[in-house]
């Protein structure tokens, strides 16, 4: 018989249907994984923000404030860019379109500079290793549960590329989470440190109300421990930022690929259906022809 | 009642592990204790690795052990910022003590500085948390 038989689809159908279960089981452990991913990126918003606040106060009020992770390079030839992706694939475009922000940031910027690139997770270090860009430095197999001495070991090479001037501007590009669906990949500057505008604005008002902030034990010791800190902390918020994007975007691939191997399964049946019938009748007429045959030599 | 105390506010990368009106307060600065009360001037202080007291406007007192940070106080709210913050009372007294041993251990060992430095950290974390546990144990 011509085309498929019956057995094939069978075949097909069963291989498309186990597909599906692993599909569907890593979509429910991802959606499981993005609730806590999501919380833990929830908690640690308050410690980042209060650091923020009184980092802006202190600079707005203190106009010796000085440190080397506060110090603008002058001229600026090396930038770096901290890009943040996840170990493992299967999650559509999640990784790719990080890396192609970063390129992207890397090509528009109009100075002489030289980019390099400090890869956290597997898919950016093996990306840019591949492509023969300055690595300067790796951090992988970072699991599932990050947690805060991961960053602080992440933060601490950062700090150390800047102040021996092996970087003069270092940016985060990272997986900004909105919901399961989206996620914006978002470069960050994050040294020489800044704060954002408003709150730095804020901290101006607030500067002019309050001269009698008292710092124990001064400025300069108080800046030493905030500093590091201010920036470890960004670097731990980008990678649950990013922890949560990866989850979250791994789950609608693999909820879209079920779907997907469901339609094809509904096809498939069809199809080994039509085939099944296609062979009964063929049989049918086979038996009538061979019937109707015996009959005519019969008379 | 309510007018002698203010608000005390201790938050790390991973939790608010604290958020409760307090009537005074001891942190473990940079150079030596610091006690705060209500109505204190605008402060910004930084904190080594220690202690942590804070007393209740029942009289009760409480501790946790800090692993270095921050606190600032304004308009009678102290937020203490620090990388890690535990009460007390959840503290795993076993493995606190086993931190302990494996700190001093590795200081007996000679070592390069930076490990020499790290085991000093690790032991001063360890001798905060049993303090801490001890003190809170009442």
């Amino acid at each position: 018989m011509a085309g498929k038989g019956v057995r094939d689809y069978k075949r097909r159908i069963r291989s498309v249907n186990n597909t599906r279960q692993i599909t569907k089981a890593m979509k429910m452990v991802d959606a499981a994984k993005l609730r806590k991913a999501q919380e833990k990126a929830e908690s640690s918003r308050p410690y980042t923000g209060k650091l923020q606040e009184v980092l802006a106060r202190l600079v707005a009020m203190s106009v010796q404030a000085k440190h080397p992770l506060l110090e603008k390079h002058d001229p600026i030839k090396r930038v770096t860019y901290v890009v943040v992706t996840a170990d493992r694939g299967l999650c559509g475009a999640f990784n790719t379109n990080i890396i192609r922000r970063a390129n992207q940031a890397i090509s528009e910027d109009e100075r002489p500079v030289e980019a390099g690139i400090v890869a956290v997770g597997r898919k950016a270090r093996d990306f840019y290793r591949k492509r023969g860009y300055n690595l300067q430095g790796d951090f992988i197999n970072l699991g599932d549960k990050l947690d805060y001495t991961q960053a602080r070991e992440i933060g601490q090479f950062i700090a150390q590329l800047y102040e021996e001037g092996a970087a003069d501007e270092v940016y985060l590009v990272y997986a900004h989470f909105i919901n399961a669906m989206r996620q914006i990949p978002t470069v960050q500057k994050v040294l020489p440190v800044e704060t954002p505008e408003e709150i730095t604005a804020e901290a101006e008002e607030f500067a002019k109300f309050a001269p009698d902030y008292i710092y124990e034990p001064n400025v300069d010791e108080i800046l030493i421990s905030l500093l590091p800190r201010y920036l470890m902390s960004q670097v731990y918020h980008a990678m649950l930022e990013s922890k949560a994007s990866e989850h979250g975007a791994r789950m609608t691939a693999m909820g879209n690929a079920t779907e997907n191997a469901s339609e094809l399964v509904d096809i498939l049946t069809l199809e080994m259906n039509k085939a099944r019938q296609a062979s009964i009748t063929n049989e049918i007429l086979e038996i009538s022809g061979g019937a109707e045959a015996l009959k005519k030599g019969g008379k | 009642m309510a007018d002698n105390t203010f608000l005390l506010e201790v938050v790390t990368p991973e939790r608010i592990a604290l958020s409760e009106e307090v009537q005074f307060l001891v942190v473990p600065a940079m150079e030596g204790e610091l006690g705060i009360l209500r109505s204190h001037a605008p402060i910004v202080a930084g904190l080594k690795i220690g202690v942590l007291r804070y007393t209740m406007p029942n009289g009760e007192i409480h501790y946790m052990a800090l692993s270095g940070g921050l606190m600032e106080v304004i308009d009678n709210e102290a937020k203490v910022l620090a990388e890690t913050a535990e009460h007390g009372r959840e503290v795993d007294l076993l493995r606190a003590k086993a931190a302990k041993e494996r700190a001093e251990r590795r200081l007996a060992e000679r070592q390069d500085q930076i490990s020499y430095v790290r085991a000093q950290m690790a032991l001063l974390r360890a001798i905060a948390r049993i303090r801490a546990s001890e003190l809170d144990r009442h």
